[in-house]
């Protein structure tokens, strides 16, 4: 059973989450529910601080052992710090997916792209529908 | 068990090195010390300890000679000893490649007809032999097709492939800078028509077909899907990994095929040697010769010669030649069998599938329910709603009865896939001992499925942990001898 | 012989069960224009008997050399009995990939052992479980830079093997990448000057060889540092493995990956093929390299065992996304690789330093003959390039006596016509030595 969606954040179809931390930044990851689907994560592959993004491109790499999945970026920004403990560490997504196991915190292009993406509840009927 | 590394005593050793009959010249006195190393740190054993170690390694690996090997899409017939004799024949095995061409007329007559006999087996106007393995041979044929377009001064940007093909590909396509653009299955597991029509555009180069399909299945609308690619410029590639299933009995250059991959350790008997060698020939149309990796082999009377000039050539995609010595073998496979036994290699490998497919049938779900090739797919749906057993297990368990598992989550648009390839070199009595075997893990996992989930329970190692392994890799033992 | 072992009583059953009349309706699917009505037009089959007499009549029209003076990329050397005798066990041969580990364990351990040695002799931390040679070896490495790095530049130095920038040009163009050839200087080595003006920031790879194609052992250190700073990497290759038995390894002079053509460790000459590529790079590129990799790890009950691991760098994950699309590879070969690096041990020293002196004498004794000379000054490892009068004829006198002959040079480098790339490994002895000088002088 995948973890509660907490409701202070924001979330995208291909399963990530970002939550504003109040100074034009995010901090982002995966969902539970996503890191159930992947099963064991392996490894992270982390962007570059200050890298560019667009919502909705490629930012990181998720492996477990026997698939690769891309990790999208739910805003447009710049990525200011990101979670080098997952390096040695890539189970911790498996095992805090909406807290130790963040992957990276980017700083905003437009802090009114997060209208873009679901609340906990609208996520969770997406889950729901996919499931059928 | 032990490593090499940890067997290692000071002092020990397997060989001694002749000693120098010419003047003793000390290589520091040549080379600069610092481009020299103090000295290599490996393992130093007796000769006996070496054998002992590499035979008990042996006895803990599976090969066809050990017992029924039913891996789908892999092909693994048994491999006829005499071929392995012929080819550490010195006159094989001795010969540098770069031995002047009067000094090497029996290899280039075997490179020759080989050729020749592949392109009559396969129908096609030629074969190059240059590529070491099928997805090498990809390779090759994709880049053939994107020096013709080169050469005729048309830019195509885009691959098709079907959603149910080897992983090797789209990997192949994207290496030779194509977009791979992915055709859906219909529901009988062949190609979409109606997708490939609207998908096949001007700007592709072509379709990658396997055919047989990754399902066994063969493309009943092959005559549609030539027309569809021809008639918009592009090439039609067959990938070749299932040639088992039809020797004798079509041609794929006559079904409208420009290019073809082999694998000759798969359909022509050559051992897969725990994954390599092998060699992957690719075959062409006549438009597309001018186009294969030199150097080519000429016949000039009785008489064999290396030919460099081929200014269209791709070029080389290997030092060399090719796998020669695996060529010996293949060659040897089809010399033996003759036109009538590579048919009825065929026939023989269609008939046991359809065998084993009927067996099974009412045990396991079948994926598609219709007459297959060398090959038949199951899912293991049915087990996992029923009692929780994956495939996985149903492959562990396997190996409890002395059987190598088929090709199991292969192609992944059957759920749960368990793909078996019998191949023609069973007998009657192997493949009904395995089917009820089969038969006999599906009513485990009914009644006992923590039995089956437990599996294996008598190999050496038991379900090895492959999360362990790619969060902490040890590729390299780090100690010192 | 078609080794199926069916008897007519038996297929009757299996076509019953199938529900077949004739074995022709098991192929319904196949348009009926395009059945052939014929049997293929191949020769008639052969008993094992006539094949055996056949194909040894094939071998018999190949002429195998008592001597020979060839290297220049395939090497004549001693193949010590074990590794014939391991690798004919037919519980490695005829075995596929190992991806059923349980059953799989003899491999997956002689790979992981093999892969050890490898990145001993390298001087890395890493190796895979081959490639298909060390030409495809090499230009694999120079993809992967570029992919890796997003660049579109390969500099390649012209005393590369010519098949191996062959290679290395035909992968690059499928990709849409620039190839620049740098020169070597006049002792044999390379340019260094002129290589470094042709790094730039668009550059992935620099690629180079040492020994190189003249047998010249290359002082990699000295450039390492400049294309670092230029953001590439340095991908030094080798195409005589032995080399490895006595030069520094690549590894600790900068290198950051190092590929080869590990032929010379106790596979045969085949003429060419099969080979092993060798490929080792450093522990940042673990989840890059291409093609397979062995790991160790432990069962559920703790006990050490071996997986084929990281797969997901692999073409079967990754698809489209994948660096290489490599699949089989030459896992046979690097068997054999490791049995002969277990055989030779610390011998393997001793080994290349036979070699070395078996080329210096003759090295010197064709440079004391009328009219030759030595054409680089750089220090060689067991091959060399001589300048003497006619080389055409110098090979075809060797050849009329049974000898393959040096390298003809001229074909490759226009500046090197009159010259020759000899090889002397631990098989050739002095009475052969006095035996080519003979032939040679002779008229």
């Amino acid at each position: 059973m995948s973890k509660p969606n907490p409701a202070d954040r924001k979330y995208t179809k291909e399963h990530e989450w970002a939550k504003e931390n109040g100074d034009g930044t995010i901090t982002m990851g995966i969902t539970d529910h996503a890191q159930e689907l992947l099963t064991d994560i392996v490894f992270v592959e982390l962007p570059p601080v200050g890298k560019k993004v667009k919502q909705m491109q490629p930012l990181a790499v998720v492996e477990s052992v026997k698939s690769v999945s891309d990790v999208y970026s739910p805003v447009s920004g710049e990525v200011v710090e990101i979670n080098s403990v997952l390096e040695a560490h890539p189970e911790l997504v498996n095992q805090d997916a909406f807290g130790d196991g963040w992957i990276a915190k980017l700083k905003m292009d437009d802090p009114g792209e997060l209208m873009n993406l679901m609340d906990a509840a609208g996520y969770e009927d997406m889950i729901r529908e996919d499931k059928h | 068990m032990e490593l090499i590394f940890e067997k290692s005593r000071p002092g020990r050793g397997a060989t001694t090195i002749p000693r120098s009959d010419v003047p003793e010249v000390a290589a520091g006195s040549i080379i600069d010390k610092n481009l020299l190393r103090e000295e290599v740190d490996l393992p130093e054993v007796a000769e006996v300890d070496l054998i002992r170690h590499y035979t008990q390694l042996s006895k803990r690996n599976f090969g066809v000679d050990v017992g029924f090997y039913p891996l789908g899409s892999c092909t693994m017939k048994y491999n006829p000893k005499i071929n392995e004799d012929i080819s550490r024949l010195p006159g094989f095995t001795s010969l540098h490649p770069y031995a002047p061409a009067e000094f090497s007329q029996g290899s280039l007559q075997l490179m020759y007809e080989t050729r020749q006999y592949l392109s009559e087996i396969f129908g096609m106007a030629d074969f190059a032999l240059q590529p070491a393995a099928g997805a090498h041979g990809e390779l090759t044929g994709i880049m053939v097709i994107k020096k013709f377009f080169e050469k005729k001064g048309e830019k195509r940007s885009q691959i098709l492939i079907p959603d149910a093909a080897h992983g090797t590909n789209p990997a192949s396509g994207a290496l030779c800078g194509y977009q791979v653009v992915t055709v859906r299955s219909n529901s009988e597991g062949g190609v979409d028509i109606d997708h490939l029509r609207e998908l096949m555009a001007e700007i592709v180069a072509g379709l990658m077909l396997t055919n047989p399909n990754t399902l066994g299945l063969f493309e009943r609308n092959i005559e549609q899907v030539a027309e569809i690619v021809h008639s918009r410029g592009g090439f039609l590639y067959c990938d070749g990994a299932n040639a088992n299933a039809f020797m004798g009995k079509t041609r794929p250059g006559d079904l409208g095929f420009d290019v073809i991959q082999l694998n000759l350790h798969k359909t022509f008997s050559t051992p897969h040697g725990c994954g390599g060698p092998g060699s992957g020939p690719v075959g062409v149309g006549e438009k597309l010769v001018p186009h294969l990796p030199i150097p080519r082999i000429v016949k000039r009377g009785d008489s064999y010669d290396w030919d460099y000039d081929c200014p269209d050539s791709i070029g080389r995609v290997r030092a060399f030649y090719g796998n020669f010595n695996v060529m010996v073998k293949a060659y040897t496979y089809i010399r033996s069998l003759g036109p009538d036994g590579l048919k009825r290699a065929s026939e023989i490998a269609v008939l046991n599938a359809n065998y084993v497919k009927e067996r099974l049938k009412p045990h396991y779900d079948l994926a598609y329910d219709r007459v297959c090739m060398h090959e038949c797919v199951f899912s293991g749906n049915r087990q996992v709603k029923e009692s929780g057993v994956h495939t996985s297990d149903i492959a562990k368990r396997l190996l409890d009865y002395g059987y190598h598992p088929p090709t199991i989550y292969f192609p992944m648009i059957v759920p749960e896939a368990i793909m078996i390839e019998p191949n023609e070199t069973e007998s009657k009595e192997t493949l009904d001992a395995f089917c009820d075997t089969m038969i006999a893990i599906a009513h485990e996992a009914k009644e006992n499925p923590d039995l089956v989930k437990s599996a294996p329970l008598t190999t050496p190692v038991r379900r090895l942990d492959d999360v362990k392994a790619a969060r902490e890799p040890d590729v390299c033992w780090k100690g010192r001898m | 012989m078609d080794y199926v072992p069916h008897t007519p009583e038996d297929q009757k059953k299996i076509m019953e069960t199938v529900g077949i009349r004739t074995i022709d309706d098991l192929f319904t699917d196949i348009p009926e224009k395009y059945k052939l009505k014929n049997l293929l037009d191949l020769p008639s089959a052969l008993s094992e008997q006539d094949v055996s007499a056949l194909m040894k009549g094939i071998g018999n029209r190949n002429t195998i050399p008592p001597i020979t003076l060839m290297g220049a990329g395939a090497y004549y050397h001693y193949i010590p009995a074990v590794v014939g005798h391991v690798i004919s066990r037919s519980e490695f041969y005829t075995a596929y990939t190992p991806y059923q580990a349980e059953i799989s364990q003899g491999i997956l351990q002689a790979i992981y052992e093999y892969q050890t040695m490898i990145a001993k002799l390298t001087g890395m931390q890493v190796a895979n479980a081959s490639m298909y040679d060390g030409a495809s070896a090499m230009a694999e490495a120079a993809v992967l830079a570029a992919k890796t790095l997003n660049r579109t530049r390969i500099v390649v130095i012209r005393s590369v093997h010519p098949e191996y920038r062959q290679v290395v040009k035909t992968y690059a163009w499928a990709n849409g990448y620039e190839v620049i050839e740098t020169p070597y200087e006049k002792s044999g080595r390379m340019n260094r000057d002129a290589l470094l003006e042709a790094v730039d920031d668009r550059t992935a790879a620099v690629l180079l060889q040492s020994p190189n194609f003249f047998g010249i052992v290359e002082d990699i250190a000295s450039i390492a540092s400049d294309v670092h700073a230029k953001g590439a990497l340095l991908v030094s290759g080798f195409t005589e493995a032995t080399s490895l038995g006595i030069l520094k390894p690549a590894g600790d002079m900068g290198a950051d990956f190092v590929v080869g053509e590990g032929q010379a460790f106790g596979n045969p000459m085949n003429f060419g093929g099969p080979y092993l590529g060798i490929f080792a790079g450093t522990d940042k590129f673990l989840r890059k390299i291409p093609g397979r990799l062995a790991g160790a790890t432990v069962d559920r009950e703790g006990k050490r065992g071996f997986v084929l691991t990281l797969q997901t760098r692999e073409q079967h994950i990754r698809r489209e996304k994948a660096t290489s699309n490599i699949c089989s590879n030459e896992a046979l070969c690097a068997l054999a690789a490791g049995v002969y690096l277990v055989c030779l041990g610390k011998n393997l020293k001793k080994l290349a330093e036979l070699n070395f002196q078996k080329a210096h004498y003759l090295k010197e004794t064709l440079s004391g003959l009328t009219g030759w000379e030595s054409v680089f000054s750089a220090p060689v490892y067991n091959e060399f390039v001589m300048r003497c009068p006619d080389p055409k004829t110098v090979n075809q006198k060797l050849e009329n006596a049974g000898i393959i002959g040096g390298y003809e040079l001229g074909k490759d480098y226009p500046d090197l016509k009159e010259c020759l790339l000899f090889c002397a490994t631990e098989m050739m002895t002095k009475d052969d030595i006095d035996r080519v000088v003979s032939i040679i002088m002779g008229s």
